[in-house]
C-alpha cells in the first residue's frame, strides 16, 4: 500500500521573545489511503501545530522543516498558491474552536457554498441544493433556516457542525479532524462520527482524528499516535495500543479518564506536574519529571522510538510489560 | 407557556439559587421566534454542583446566560442569595456581577487575542480595584499556576499563542479571578485532554470546598458529570425532562431521552460492544416545537396522551423527578 501522506522528520518551532518554541519534534508518520489514524496528548503536546503545518496553515512565526509528502508530491517545496490547490478538495480541516474559522458577519450559507463554487465549479443553484443536503447529513434539524443565519445565532455544538460541514463538502481525500466533536452531546457525536465512518466507507477518505476522547479514538481509528512534548511517543493499532500500551504516559492518560462505571463525586486521578517548557526541551525524556519509574538514564539521556517486530512504536527505556 | 414544573424545587433547604418560570426566546426574524429555555425552573443549594445535560442546541448555553443575565430573559425570575437579580436596576446588577461568573463555551474566542495573558486575567481585578498592582501580579501567578500553567512562561503571551485547553484554562483562571460565589461553567473541560480535565475538575473541587462556591455545570460528557456533580438537570429543546443524582440518573433513567442519551457515551475499550438505543430521527424545530411533550417525535413510546398533554415532572424516587406520561420506571 502507498501512503496518501507522508512526514520524515518534521518539526515545527516558533521565534517568541524568550526563545524558540519546538511545538513539533521531529515526527515520521505515514498514512495510508482509508486509514483512519488517531492523535492523543495531553493539552499543548503539539496536534493542532502539527495537523495545521501538514496542510501549511502556519503563521510567519513559524518555521517547519523535515518533509511532508501528500501523494507522492513534496509539498514543502509549493508555492503558497500551488499548495491552496490541495485545500479543499485533497486535504480539509476541521478546526478545533469552531468560532475562530467561521467568519460572523456571513451566513452561514454564503459559507458553506463558497467552496463548492470555487473548488469544485458547481453553480449557485447546486451549490446551495448540496449545503442544504450537507447540514442535513451533519443533522442540522432546519436546514433551510440554518443557511440564512449568522454563526452567532447557532449553539456551540450546532457551529461546530457547520464547520465539518464545510469541511467535508469538496470530499476531501485527507481529512484532519481537530477535536470535531468536543463540542455535541453523545448523540449527536455518535451521528457525526457514524457519518465521517460513511464517508471513509464511500469515498475510501482518509481521516486524522485529534481528539482526546479515548472512547471515541477506541470506536472511530485504525491507528493510535500518542504525542508528548511534540514527539510521538507510542504508535500501534487501536486494538494493540489498548491491550498492550508501552508508556507510562498513556498509562497515566487512560487512567486519568472519568467513567461511567465509577462511583460519583470520587475525586479524579491526574498526571501531577504539567509538560516541560517547550522552549527548553529535557536533555533526556521529556516525560521524566512526571514518570513513575523514571531513573537517573532517564533524565540524562533522549529513548530512541523502538519498533517492535509488530510494528507498535515507543520512546522509553523501560517500557511496561517490557521490550515486547 | 407552561413549563414542568416546580416539583423538584427545595424551598426548604434554602437554596442560594432559584430560578422560576424562565423564558428565553431569540426573535430570529419579524414572524418568527425560537423559544430556546421555555419555562425552566430549578435551584441549587449552597456548595451543591448541578449539570445541565442535553443534546447539542436544546438550550443549555442559552440557559446558563440567562441565569447570569446575560442577557436578561424575556419571563422569570432568578433569586441569588435573597436578591432578586432579575428585579435589579442596570447599576445594582453591575454591582453583584462579581458573584456570578461564567466560563464561556467557546474558550478561544472568548479571550482578548491583544492583550498578554496577565492582564486578561488583571482586568476584573483591576475593574472591582481588587489590591495593588503587586498584589494583583502576585493574585494572577497563583491563578495561572492553579490552572496548571507555569506563570513564568505563560505571563507575557498572547492567546493565539496557545493550544486551545491552554485558552481554557486562561478563561477559567480569569472567572475565578474574583472568587465568585457562583460559577456556571459552559463546557469547562470539553478542550481539555483527560488529564488536565481532571487536574481542572479537582481544582473547581478545592474551590467549592474553600470558598463555598456553587457550581452549575454544562457539559456533555455524562462520566465527566458523574464525577462532579451532585444534582443533575437533562434537558431536551428548552424543557426539563428529567432530575435526578448521577447514581440514580445512570443506573435508572426514567425519561427515554435520558435511556438514550446514556446509552450513547463512547467507550474507551475498542473491542467494547456496540449495541445502542439510538435516538433515531431529527431533532425537532424548537420555532415550530412538538405539542404535548417535545420528544414525541423520537420517543418510541408516544402515545395520544404525549402529543395532547405536556408532561409535568413527578417524583418517582427520593429526590428523583421525572417529566414523562410513561416513564421508564414508576
Ligand atoms: N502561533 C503560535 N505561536 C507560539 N506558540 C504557539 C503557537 N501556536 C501554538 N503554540 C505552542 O505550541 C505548543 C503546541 O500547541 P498545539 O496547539 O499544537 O497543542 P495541542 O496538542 O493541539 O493542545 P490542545 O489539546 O490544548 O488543543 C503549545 O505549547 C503552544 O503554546
Ligand atoms: N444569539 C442567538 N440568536 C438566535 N438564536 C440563537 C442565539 N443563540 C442561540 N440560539 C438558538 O437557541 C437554541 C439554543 O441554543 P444554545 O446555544 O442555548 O444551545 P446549547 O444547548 O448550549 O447547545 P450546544 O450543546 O450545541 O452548545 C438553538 O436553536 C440556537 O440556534
Ligand atoms: S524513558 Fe524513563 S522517564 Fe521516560 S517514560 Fe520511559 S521510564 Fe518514564
Ligand atoms: S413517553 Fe410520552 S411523555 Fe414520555 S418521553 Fe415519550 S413522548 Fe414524552
Ligand atoms: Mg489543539
Ligand atoms: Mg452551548
Amino acid at each position: 500500500m502507498t501512503a496518501l501522506i507522508k512526514l520524515t522528520d518534521f518539526s515545527v518551532s516558533f521565534s517568541t521573545p524568550r526563545g524558540d518554541l519546538h511545538a513539533v519534534r521531529g515526527v515520521d508518520l505515514s498514512i495510508n489511503k482509508g486509514e483512519s489514524v488517531g492523535i492523543v496528548g495531553e493539552s499543548g503536546s503539539g496536534k493542532t501545530v502539527l495537523s495545521r503545518a501538514t496542510m501549511g496553515l502556519m503563521p510567519s512565526t513559524a518555521t517547519c522543516t523535515g518533509s511532508v509528502e501528500f501523494n507522492g508530491v513534496d509539498l514543502s517545496r509549493l508555492s503558497r498558491k500551488d499548495l491552496r490547490n490541495y485545500w479543499g478538495t485533497g486535504m480539509a480541516m476541521v478546526f478545533q474552536d469552531p468560532m475562530t474559522s467561521l467568519n460572523p458577519v456571513r451566513r452561514i450559507g454564503s459559507q458553506i457554498t463558497e467552496g463548492l463554487i470555487v473548488r469544485l465549479g458547481m453553480s449557485k443553484e447546486q451549490a446551495r441544493g448540496r449545503a442544504i443536503e450537507l447540514l442535513d447529513r451533519v443533522r442540522i434539524s432546519d436546514p433551510f433556516a440554518t443557511m440564512k443565519k449568522y454563526p452567532g445565532e447557532l449553539s456551540g455544538g450546532m457551529r461546530q457542525r457547520i464547520v465539518i460541514a464545510i469541511a467535508i463538502a469538496c470530499t476531501p481525500e485527507l481529512l484532519f479532524a481537530d477535536e470535531p466533536t468536543t463540542a455535541l452531546d453523545v448523540t449527536v457525536q455518535a451521528q457525526v462520527l457514524e457519518l465521517l465512518a460513511e464517508l471513509r466507507q464511500e469515498f475510501n477518505m482518509t481521516m486524522l482524528l485529534v481528539t482526546h476522547d479515548l472512547g471515541v479514538v477506541a470506536g472511530q481509528t485504525d491507528r493510535v499516535v500518542v504525542m508528548y512534548a511534540g514527539q510521538i511517543v507510542e504508535a500501534a493499532t487501536t486494538k494493540e495500543l489498548f491491550k498492550n500500551m508501552k508508556m507510562p504516559y498513556t498509562e497515566a492518560l487512560l487512567k486519568s479518564i472519568p467513567r461511567l462505571d465509577q462511583q460519583a463525586g470520587q475525586r479524579l486521578k491526574v498526571i501531577t506536574g504539567r509538560l516541560p517548557d517547550p522552549t527548553k526541551p529535557e536533555p533526556g525524556c521529556a516525560f521524566a519529571p512526571r514518570c513513575l519509574y523514571a531513573t537517573d538514564k532517564c533524565r540524562s539521556e533522549q529513548p530512541p522510538l523502538v519498533t517492535t517486530q509488530t510494528g507498535h512504536q515507543y520512546r522509553c527505556f523501560f517500557p511496561l510489560g517490557g521490550a515486547n | 407557556m407552561a413549563g414542568s414544573g416546580k416539583i423538584h424545587l427545595r424551598p426548604n433547604s434554602e437554596p442560594i439559587l432559584v430560578v422560576q418560570d424562565l423564558v428565553v426566546n431569540y426573535k430570529v426574524s419579524r414572524k418568527t421566534v425560537i423559544s430556546a429555555v421555555a419555562g425552566i425552573s430549578f435551584d441549587v443549594l449552597r456548595g451543591e454542583t448541578l449539570a445541565i445535560v442535553g443534546e447539542s442546541g436544546c438550550g443549555k448555553s442559552t440557559l446558563g446566560r440567562a441565569v447570569l443575565q446575560l442577557p436578561r430573559p424575556q419571563g422569570g425570575t432568578v433569586v441569588l442569595d435573597s436578591i432578586e437579580i432579575t428585579a435589579l436596576s442596570g447599576n445594582d446588577l453591575r454591582d453583584i456581577r462579581p458573584r456570578m461568573q461564567m466560563i464561556f463555551q467557546d474558550a478561544i474566542s472568548s479571550l482578548d487575542p491583544r492583550l498578554q495573558v496577565k492582564n486578561i486575567i488583571d482586568e476584573p481585578l483591576k475593574a472591582w480595584k481588587k489590591g495593588t498592582a503587586a498584589q494583583r501580579s502576585e493574585k494572577v501567578d497563583d491563578l495561572l499556576d492553579a490552572v496548571g500553567l507555569d506563570p513564568e512562561i505563560v505571563r507575557d503571551r498572547r492567546p493565539y499563542e496557545f493550544s486551545g485547553g491552554q485558552c481554557q484554562r486562561i478563561s477559567i483562571a480569569r472567572a475565578i479571578a474574583l472568587e465568585p460565589m457562583l460559577l456556571v461553567c459552559d463546557e469547562p473541560v470539553s478542550a481539555l485532554d483527560v488529564s488536565i480535565q481532571a487536574q481542572i475538575l479537582n481544582l473547581l473541587q478545592d474551590m467549592k470546598d474553600k470558598l463555598g462556591l456553587t457550581l452549575i455545570f454544562i457539559s456533555h460528557d455524562l462520566a465527566v458529570v458523574k464525577a462532579v456533580s451532585t444534582r443533575v438537570l437533562v434537558m431536551y429543546l428548552g424543557k426539563i425532562c428529567e432530575v435526578a443524582t448521577p447514581d440514580d440518573l445512570y443506573a435508572h433513567p426514567a425519561h427515554h431521552y435520558s435511556r438514550a442519551l446514556i446509552a450513547a457515551v463512547p467507550i474507551p475499550d475498542p473491542e467494547a460492544s456496540v449495541d445502542k438505543i439510538r435516538v433515531t430521527g431529527e431533532p425537532p424545530s424548537p420555532i415550530n416545537p412538538p405539542s404535548g411533550c417535545r420528544f414525541r417525535t423520537r420517543c418510541e413510546s408516544a402515545s395520544d396522551r404525549c402529543a395532547a398533554e405536556e408532561p409535568q415532572l413527578q417524583e418517582i424516587g427520593l429526590g428523583h423527578f421525572v417529566a414523562c406520561h410513561h416513564p421508564l420506571i414508576k
